[in-house]
């Protein structure tokens, strides 16, 4: 019998580690231990001002603040009743490109890139892919860049609120900006020729795709829940078919919809959305014989570069449309409710429900990220995957292409780990 | 410095936080380039690097102690690290999860988890100075990049870091900035926050929430009387230094002034 043990996941955000059992060519026991410690945020939550939420749900995750920013905001939006004005629709977007196009970049060349090319780390891959390592970090700047233009920072920005921004960007920032990353289109344009040229293995699996959809555009902070078992549902709909449990050897719950694993991030959103791609990504797509909806995994860095190209030119667009608003942001008035919000974060669906009292203090707070929704679905497919590479290989080889497999899901564990209240009588 | 190597070493440690400070390394582009070029990284998880026992000269320690094996590593890396310097608010004052240590956390665990005790954590969240020696804190939610570099430079040339510890408040004037307080009556944080950021918030016409800790002799019981007069209540007060360095001594001390006896007189 065979046990290997990978106690430090490198190159992923957070902290995890993995387990495997191999008895006669068997895999007896399989588990991806998240012992990210908890941080409770749930539960602090509770007693807070409305007015204080985005500032603290964004330190759930230093990858991903403007995603947790973006499902709170649309969940307090909505319990309050707020009309958001289309300049503040427009710009919520433009942030969201913005994290994005860092987050994605950032897994393909420091965290995905390094396994596909064969190197320990993404500077040992500069010292044979200089100009790829280069230009991924001059899209994960610009990125952050796009962040800083509404937020004043990429980490933990702070120029959003509920009702808007605190004060909108000058028309001269947006200027510069917009000449910024048209000059960087190139960068994404190479990236999606350079990732399609990729010798990727053909590691597909039978796995249901859920993601955020919009009758009109890609999807970042509004729309149904999609899956391609061809459900389509309200946010306010999550419970009634996604459930929660907890498993002993992980501090990260996981999910399931109706029972089974399924799949977020990229590759599920391009699944269910390519037809909104823009014009100009879907004729690379075609001219590179790219074609969605895939069930092979490790295209996954393929619908990140496709992603990015997409944020670049939508970026593009808002900007070449940007003007000086009467108001960054709408008046609000709390009042009691529960508030759902769930937008498109750059690893999946991020669900967030909130209740409040008529003054606007939190009563309750559930959050449930995308890690551990795709927590079920890495243990599935480690498990076919691994049998399939060959489970008599040497154990360096299985635990490399074990990390190599979780990895390709960009699981942020930090923020994985924060969790729901159970409810035991929810069948 | 270790006169073994050709280059000195560093080192990123993770404790329980959300990798934001880390980014201050993997979002610095060219001048992560350059750093690998004057130092040799030995241990950094998220970069691919994992030699988490291996001695180094320059340890820099994101995240708070929160369970009891977080107690152990942080004395072994103590042990193994030369100078060690802590990156952000979780790390330098216990993070915004410390809040739980004014409500014992192991009742908020139970309310979370349905089998609790499978779970390590302790029912408090403490930085790292509260169980091992630290050279130098650097501050902020999260921290930037020009302070992690700075730092480099600084120990690269024997000098011990300076670390700016004037407040957000002085900053603003000398950028030119309009008051928020004053002219917008809005209970900014920043004559009691530590500069550091470039006075952010006041930039974006909103206020400062304290994220980069104390500034130097902060005079908290007279902002949170100002704040009182503008119409928050003490608990409202509280809130404000409750908050993302809700364990650093000045705002601690005075978050529990101000939610315990209403002290301002008039």
């Amino acid at each position: 019998m065979t046990t290997i043990h990978v106690p430090i996941l490198a190159r992923i955000e957070g902290e995890g580690a993995l387990e495997l059992t191999i008895r006669d060519q068997h895999i007896i026991s399989l588990s991806l231990k998240i012992y990210e410690p908890p941080r409770l945020f749930e539960k602090f939550l509770e007693g807070r001002h409305y007015s204080e939420l985005l500032d603290i749900v964004a330190r759930i995750c230093g990858i991903c603040p403007v995603a947790y920013q973006m499902s709170a905001v649309h969940a307090l939006e909505q319990c309050f009743g707020v009309l958001i004005n289309p300049w503040v629709r427009m710009m919520r977007r433009l942030f969201y490109c913005g994290e994005w196009l860092e987050s994605h970049s950032m897994h393909i060349h420091f965290l995905a890139l390094p396994d596909f090319l064969g190197f320990p780390s993404a500077l040992e891959m500069a010292k044979v892919y200089p100009i790829q390592l280069q230009q991924g970090l001059m899209l994960q700047a610009l990125g952050n860049e796009v962040i800083s233009f509404l937020g004043g920072r990429s980490v933990h920005p702070v120029g959003a609120c509920v009702g808007g921004f605190y004060k909108a960007p000058s028309l001269i920032a947006a200027k510069k900006l917009l000449e910024k990353i048209k000059k960087s289109l190139f960068l994404a344009e190479a990236l999606i020729h350079f990732t399609a040229r990729l010798p990727l293995a053909n590691n597909s699996h039978d796995f249901c795709s859920v993601a955020l959809s919009h009758p009109t555009e890609y999807p970042f902070n509004e729309g149904s829940i999609k899956t391609t078992s061809d459900l389509s549902l309200d946010i306010k709909q999550f419970d009634q078919y996604f459930s929660e449990y907890q498993v002993a050897y992980s501090n990260a719950l996981h999910c399931t919809l109706q029972g089974k694993n399924y799949l977020v991030g990229p590759l599920a959103c391009i699944n269910i959305n390519h037809q909104q791609l823009p014009e100009e990504t879907r004729k690379l797509m075609k001219d590179l014989d790219l074609t969605f909806p895939s069930f092979n995994m490790f295209d996954s860095i393929i619908a990140r570069a496709l992603e990015i190209h997409f944020c670049l030119l939508e970026a593009i667009r808002i900007l070449e449309g940007y003007f000086y608003p009467e108001c960054a942001k709408v008046e609000v008035t709390p009042r009691a409710g529960i508030g759902y919000g769930c937008s498109e974060a750059p690893r999946g669906l991020l669900w967030h429900a909130y209740q409040l009292d008529e003054n606007g203090m939190i009563q309750s707070a559930r959050l449930v990220p995308p890690t551990s929704q795709n927590q079920a679905r890495i243990e599935a497919d480690l498990k076919q995957s691994l049998t399939q590479f060959g489970l008599n290989k040497s154990e360096d080889a299985l635990r490399t292409y074990s990390e190599m497999l979780i990895r390709n899901y960009d699981p942020c564990i930090s923020c994985s780990t924060h969790f729901l209240t159970l409810n035991l009588n929810r069948q | 410095m270790l006169q073994d190597y050709p280059k000195p070493t560093l080192a990123v440690y993770k404790f329980t936080s959300c990798d934001g400070c880390q980014l201050a390394f993997l979002n610095a582009g060219v001048a992560l380039l350059e750093l690998t070029n004057l130092i040799t990284i030995i241990h950094f998880a998220e970069a691919g690097f994992v030699a988490p026992t291996q001695a180094v000269d320059i340890a820099f320690v994101e995240g708070s102690i929160s369970t009891l094996d977080e107690i152990t590593r942080i004395q072994q890396i103590r042990a193994q690290s030369n100078y060690l310097i802590t990156i952000g608010a979780c790390a330098t004052a216990g993070g915004i999860q410390a809040l739980r240590n004014f409500a014992g956390s192991n009742n908020w665990l139970k309310d979370i988890y349905a089998t609790s005790d499978t779970i390590d954590s302790l029912k408090t969240s403490y930085p790292i100075s509260h169980y091992v020696k630290v050279d130098t804190e650097l501050w902020g939610c999260p921290v930037n990049t020009a302070q992690v570099m700075v730092a480099i430079r600084s120990l690269l040339f024997n000098a011990a870091p300076q670390v700016k510890r004037d407040s957000v408040c002085m900053d603003c004037k000398r950028r030119g900035r309009v008051c928020i307080l004053v002219s917008q009556q809005q209970s900014c944080m920043g004559p009691v926050t530590q500069t550091g950021c470039g006075s952010l918030c006041p930039g974006l016409n909103r206020a400062c929430y304290g994220c980069y800790g104390p500034s130097e002799n902060p005079n908290t019981q007279s902002l949170g009387a100002a704040f009182k007069k503008l119409g928050l209540s003490d608990v409202d007060v509280a809130r404000q230094f409750h908050h993302i360095n809700n364990q650093a001594p000045a705002f601690h001390q005075a978050g529990n002034r101000f939610k315990t006896i209403p002290i301002w007189v008039a």
